[in-house]
């Protein structure tokens, strides 16, 4: 149930009953006027007899409302079979009491006026049904079917009037369809006076898409939107998408959820993007920018949190397959039921639907995060505003929503970046990265650079990334003579400095091993010098050894000379053999 | 209901030619005067032949549905021949006669 937002008002509001219908109480800001006439118009194939049927059923489901159905154009069990698609039971209804059908058969032929009269078989007819079963609701489903059954319009006319005056008094919500007349919104120019609140729906093919869209264009005594919206039927009945209803002032989150590239994480000041925030990436074709959505499902998946993907181009076995190549393997996610991958054509459906797929689908899975990818591709079924205002709602939905919405844009090569990135998305988005290539010197490299990211700081350089066997790298940022270069000038680069850091160690070496080498010399030197001196020394020491042997020699041989001739005891004077 | 049987032809064979149903709304000027036609006209061309029923749906709201009524008066024709319905105070004699098959060979074409 979509929630009213009515402000709370001292002054008196028109009382009002809620159709229950998806959107459509917003819009009129709480519903049809209460106890009044409403009246629904459009050409054919609008939807108008479904919404006239949604709002007895809403009624009587939603609100415990009995109603009455008087048709027209189609009989009972043909209304009950067109709705049953829709999960509406009409048959069961009746039984519970709680819906009567009558169809009113017209046929000219079978009629023949015959003087004055008035309708007041139909007056007592529908009193009798919603009397029977204390109808509220009450739906005539085209009434301009008596015109052609009753030649005389102006008793016609006349009696219309007072069955809308008669239904007032009742005090039924009623609602009449009809169909939309040349210049007017009826046919018979009637039916829009005499209602308070005149709904039109319209039905448009542009480029080939069908768009079906509503317009509240009159309600008496109440505010109410009163844009064109698009509307939906969906296999749940009507859908109505208001643009203006939602607010800013969704509540936003401190957490951070990372981008699953460490080094991308490094580039922004909290390490991350904030969650619930939104985030574009844009690039031109071959930038990686489906493989840096993965590598950030990924992240969010390995958290053990939820993930909702849609991918425009691929199926979800190729993105698995190609995703696998680059070493993020997102299949255990699937299988884990941690991801769900929604693959479909952008041209299969109108806008609308696709929107309202996504709504259905977030609902149904509660992700943490929803990647979209590529945005761009939705072009193909809509043209540029369209697109623009169904994505600033989808932004919108996820914000009020919290959940971190990731989409990526193609822009075209050349224009650097596209005009509906440039004036369409990028002011609704909080982050924007943008990556392209860096051609440079016979070759395409990638860059990466953060162009803005709101509420937290971010680096301001352009990243060369590569994408390898284990994910996408972010590699160091060279710094050459011209300023940051990439690719081979960053290898030629890198190899300079690393010959030169070569050279420089050779140089070294080859120092430290002539030193080594005098070292060695010196000390062999040193060694010889040593030997030498010592032989010397050796020598010097046997000399003196002799030296002192000789002497000893010669002092024992005078005291044995001395001992055997006393006439010697005298020493002679002189030695004989005296040196 | 209140059968309106012509009572001075009761030799009649049970099964009347005509079977004519007038749904009126109480005593409003256009159901009065409905009935006071349709009795002339039956009077005048059909007598003895005729079954006229006159309904009053104000009584019986539930006929309302049943019979299919939008305009009133409502003259139903059941027999003979094709169902017809006349809508109308009946105050047209000739389309009356027209609708019930009535007119003389020699007004025809």
């Amino acid at each position: 149930m979509p929630t009213q937002h009515l402000p709370p008002a001292a002054l008196p509001q028109l009382p009002k009953a809620p159709t229950g219908i998806d959107g459509l109480d917003e819009i009129t800001e709480g519903g049809l006027p209460l106890g009044r006439p409403t009246l629904i118009c459009g050409s054919a194939g609008c939807g108008k007899t479904l919404m006239g049927i949604e709002f007895l059923v809403r009624g009587i489901q939603n609100y415990n409302e009995p109603g009455v159905l008087m048709a027209f154009e189609e009989t009972g069990p043909e209304l009950a079979a067109n709705v049953a698609s829709l999960g509406f039971d009409l048959n069961s209804l009746q039984e519970r009491k709680m819906l009567r059908l009558d169809h009113v058969h017209v046929d000219r032929s079978e009629i023949e006026e015959t003087g004055e009269y008035d309708l007041d078989g139909l007056f007592i007819r529908l009193g009798y049904a919603i009397d029977s079963i204390g109808a509220k609701r009450v739906v005539l489903d085209t009434i301009e079917a008596l015109f052609s059954g009753f030649p005389n319009q102006s008793v016609l006319r006349s009696e219309i009037r007072r069955l809308f005056r008669w239904l007032k008094d009742k005090g039924v919500t009623t609602v009449i369809t009809a169909e939309r007349g040349e210049g007017t919104l009826t046919r018979q120019g009637l039916e829009e006076y005499v209602s308070d609140c005149v709904i039109l729906l319209d039905n448009r093919v542009i480029d080939q898409i069908t768009t079906r869209r509503l317009r509240i264009v009159k309600y008496r005594g109440s505010t109410h939107g009163t844009n064109e919206y698009p509307y939906l039927i969906t296999e749940d009945g009507i859908s109505v998408l208001p643009v203006t209803s939602l607010q800013l002032n969704h509540e936003v989150s401190d957490l951070i959820d990372s981008s699953g590239v460490p080094a991308l994480d490094e580039m922004f000041g909290r390490r991350g993007f904030f969650h619930g925030s939104s985030v574009l990436i844009t690039g031109t074709a071959g930038t990686a920018k489906t493989t840096l959505g993965a590598a950030f499902v990924h992240k969010i998946c390995s958290d053990g949190k939820r993930c909702l993907m849609f991918v425009f181009e691929e199926s979800p076995q190729q993105l698995i397959r190609n995703m696998r190549s680059v070493g993020i393997d997102l299949a255990q996610w699937v299988e884990k039921g941690l991801l769900r991958i929604e693959a479909s054509r952008p041209t299969l459906n109108g806008l609308e639907r696709h929107l309202v797929t996504i709504h259905k689908l977030v609902k149904e899975f509660d992700p943490h995060a929803v990647v979209i990818d590529p945005i761009t591709n939705l072009i193909s079924v809509g043209n540029l505003a369209e697109v623009r205002s169904m994505l600033t709602r989808l932004i919108d939905y996820l914000k009020v929503n919290n959940i971190t919405a990731l989409f990526t844009a193609l822009v075209n090569t050349g224009v650097g970046r596209s005009e509906m990135t440039e004036e369409g998305v990028s002011s609704l988005v909080d982050t924007w990265i943008s990556v392209r290539d860096l051609e440079g010197i016979g070759e395409r490299n990638r860059g990466l650079s953060i162009l803005k990211s709101r509420g937290m700081a971010h680096s301001n350089q352009v990243r060369e990334f590569i994408v390898t066997e284990h994910g996408i790298e972010l590699l160091d940022v060279v710094i050459g003579p011209t300023g940051i270069v990439t690719g081979a000038s960053r290898l030629t680069q890198q190899l300079q400095e690393h010959a030169q850091e070569l050279a420089a160690r050779q140089e070294a070496e080859r120092r430290d091993r002539e030193l080594a080498r005098r070292r060695r010399v010196l000390e062999a030197n040193i060694a010889n010098l040593r030997t030498e001196f010592e032989s010397v020394e050796e020598e010097l020491r046997q000399i003196t050894t002799h030296e002192q042997n000789r002497q000893q020699e010669l002092l024992s041989g005078k005291q044995r000379i001395a001992a055997a001739n006393p006439l010697l005891q005298n020493p002679p004077p002189a030695n004989p053999s005296g040196k | 209901m209140e059968p309106f049987i012509d009572p001075p032809e009761l030799p009649v064979p049970a099964e009347p030619e005509y079977v004519l149903h007038l749904f009126i709304t109480g005593a409003t000027p256009n159901s009065t005067r409905a009935v006071r036609n349709i009795k002339d006209i039956c009077e005048q061309y059909l007598k003895g032949r005729y079954e006229l029923t006159i309904v009053d749906i104000y009584q019986q709201p539930e006929l309302a549905q049943q019979e299919d009524l939008i305009g009133v008066p409502t003259l139903i024709k059941l027999r003979p021949g094709l169902v017809r319905r006349l809508v109308g105070d009946l105050s047209d004699h000739e389309r009356v006669l027209k609708a019930l098959g009535l007119t003389r060979t020699t007004d025809d074409l």
